[in-house]
């Protein structure tokens, strides 16, 4: 008896945890999450502190004859107009994950929304937000892409430096294609949770539309987003570095991962680290919010045990 | 079964169904037109008495489960009239029907699918409280534990997810939900058919000792004629969208008027091997609901049936007293 009492009593004083330091701790377990976590920390720090870290100012010309290789004074060389290109990759790492950051994040929200009310009331809400994403798959995305930044050029944003206003603007351009797919999960998974039993109960006791979404249909979905997020985290850097490349995205001279990548392909024989320390910086970064997006996914699933 | 409009206390039928029907459009084609309607139910008609259970039995796909749904609105029935307390359900509008959800709740069939996996068991039996801003937010969480303690776990259990726990445990749970909110009605969507049979006996009791405890009445939906005998103490029987037989426990199972009923009665296995039986086995299977035959929807698989049965629908009608039957035949 005196066990069984005492058996109870250590289950039931169980500490109450908040649930954001259970998925921390969960989170923690995951070791090439955490790998990860800390890559990204160290890219932001660089980014933010570009300023104090940098060696050289990142726009001034003719530091060192053009293309000259990496030395004690130009760590990563210089580039073709003899800019120092270790200082150039640091103030480019801001735009860079200032705009795949904002894009992604912000388009996978509107994509979980607007699937979410696409599977969840269905009929015509449901023809009309799938026909408009059916419209948009079908455009080809680059000449699009490119159409609305021509338009889009000229206009800045006042109050912020010219790049700054650069990159919120095609960020707002890669936000407009980028909500697509995950609309399209988002639905499919909302689909099949509509007719399971524990909606219908929800339903029974009295929860409005926005309660089931937002508490049963949202959280039920939110595994292949994260994944899908990850993904697009990385291909984002790509895809800035295309419209860059182009002549469409941010131009140069201000440097971002994707122009300084495109700007060397001639030299990419002759002097391959300029290419290579870009193109290391992309992939770190996608390869990092990859297993981030990993860990996030099982630690935030409660079936698996970690 | 017909109610004057008295102080709704009194009223010994706590629920009416009438003419309840519920047609399912089947949609093909490019354009996903219309093609043909399923009957799943079809003017359904039958009162649920204050403190009873009521058992529902018919095989897969006679529309029990759509009966059930419809009762609560979880599907939108094509017509037909049910008044709760006297009150039209199926003409209210969304914020009419709230506050009346405290009081018609549901048990489903499958424990597995019945509880949100993302969210800790605590928290699903006290999601009717949040909503109905029933209590404090930290008495709901005790009120949460309570009914949990009802249905036999524990505190601790309370802060776990759906997927640490048994069937029984799970089918538990979601009574404890239905529970929170202290209603007066429960329909219970074939509780106990995805469960063990030792663990069927347990939520039986369960469900029975709850019943006394609090004064609730059951619509128990089922395929399990002994499950039904056991926990109900009226019984209606169904076959492809119709009521065929609706009467008091005793009288179904001992003398139905139906034959279909007789033909399910006569299928129930006997615990004695050697004991004679008088099978009535049907034959074929049953009707697409898609076109159900014309006349008695049972005519093309009775074995009683005559000419007339081909012809005319028979009128679902009380052939004794409080015994109701569809059938030109019985008397």
């Amino acid at each position: 008896m005196a066990v069984a009492e005492l058996k109870s009593e250590s289950l039931s004083t169980i500490k109450e945890e908040h649930w954001f330091t259970i998925i921390g701790r969960r989170f923690l377990r995951h070791k090439l999450a955490v790998v990860g976590m800390i890559m990204v920390f160290i890219f932001l720090l660089m980014a933010i502190f570009a300023t104090v870290i940098a060696p050289y100012d990142p726009y001034k010309q003719g530091l060192a004859p053009s293309y000259s290789n990496p030395s004690p004074e130009h760590l990563l060389g210089t580039d073709e107009l003899g800019r120092d290109v270790f200082s150039r990759l640091l103030y480019a790492a801001r735009i860079s994950l200032f705009v795949t950051v904002l894009v992604n994040f912000t388009a996978e929200t509107i994509g979980v929304i607007m699937g979410a009310i696409s599977g969840y009331f269905g009929k015509w809400v449901d023809s009309l937000i799938q026909r408009v994403v059916e419209f948009l798959l079908t455009l080809p995305t680059l000449p699009l892409l490119l159409f609305f930044s021509a338009i889009l050029r000229g206009t800045t944003i006042p109050g912020l430096p010219d790049e700054w206003s650069k990159a919120i603007i095609i960020s707002f351009v890669l936000i407009a294609f980028g909500w697509l797919g995950s609309t399209r999960l988002v639905r499919g998974m909302v689909l099949s949770l509509r007719e399971q039993d524990f909606v219908q109960a929800a339903r029974a006791l009295g929860a409005s539309d926005w309660k089931i979404i937002t508490r049963h249909m949202i959280p039920n979905s939110l595994a292949p987003v994260i994944v899908n997020l990850t993904l697009g985290l990385g291909g984002v850097i790509v895809l800035e570095a295309a419209l860059s490349f182009l002549g469409f995205g941010i131009t140069p001279p201000v440097p971002t991962w994707g122009n300084m990548l495109q700007n060397v392909q001639e030299r990419m024989w002759q002097q391959p680290w300029l290419a290579f320390y870009p193109g290391l910086c992309i992939f770190l970064t996608s390869l990092s919010f990859n297993y981030i997006g990993d860990g996030l996914r099982d630690a935030l699933d409660p079936r698996l045990k970690l | 079964m017909n109610n004057t409009t008295k102080n709704p206390q009194e009223q010994p039928d706590l629920l009416v169904v009438k003419n309840l029907t519920k047609h399912f459009p089947v949609r093909s084609g490019l354009l996903q037109r219309v093609t043909a309607w399923v009957q799943a139910v079809d003017k359904v008609s039958f009162a649920v008495r204050r403190g009873e259970t009521l058992g529902m039995v018919g095989e897969s796909g006679c529309g029990k489960t759509t009966v059930g749904r419809s009762i609560l609105r979880l599907i939108e029935p094509t017509s037909g009239e049910v008044s709760f307390e006297g009150r039209n359900v199926l003409t209210m509008s969304n914020k009419e029907l709230k506050p009346l959800r405290r009081d018609m709740q549901i048990i489903f069939q499958d424990p597995y699918a019945s509880l949100n996996p993302r969210m800790p068991i605590g928290e699903s039996v006290m999601e009717g409280l949040q909503i109905h801003k029933i209590g404090a937010p930290k008495e709901r969480w005790e009120i949460a534990i309570n009914m949990l303690k009802k249905v036999g776990l524990e505190e601790y259990h309370a802060r776990r997810y759906p997927h640490e726990f048994s069937g029984g445990q799970r089918q538990r749970i979601g009574i404890a939900r239905a529970l929170a909110l202290n209603p007066k009605f429960i329909v219970c969507d074939e509780p106990v058919s995805a469960l063990d049979v030792s663990i069927q006996s347990q939520v039986l009791n369960i469900l029975k000792d709850l019943q006394k405890e609090f004064g609730l009445t059951y619509l128990f939906i089922a395929h399990n004629l002994s499950v039904v005998e056991h926990i109900s103490d009226r019984v209606a029987v169904m076959y492809l969208g119709k009521m065929v037989e609706l009467t008091d426990r005793e009288s179904l199972y001992r003398e139905p008027l139906h034959p279909y009923t007789q033909a399910l009665l006569s299928a129930i296995p006997k615990p004695h091997p050697g004991v004679a039986r008088d099978r009535t086995i049907l034959k074929g299977d049953v009707p697409s609901p898609l076109n159900p035959p014309k006349g008695c929807r049972f005519h093309t698989r009775c074995p009683i049936a005559v000419e007339k049965c081909a012809v005319d629908e028979p009128e679902f009608k009380e052939i004794r007293p409080g015994h109701w039957a569809a059938c030109w035949l019985a008397e």
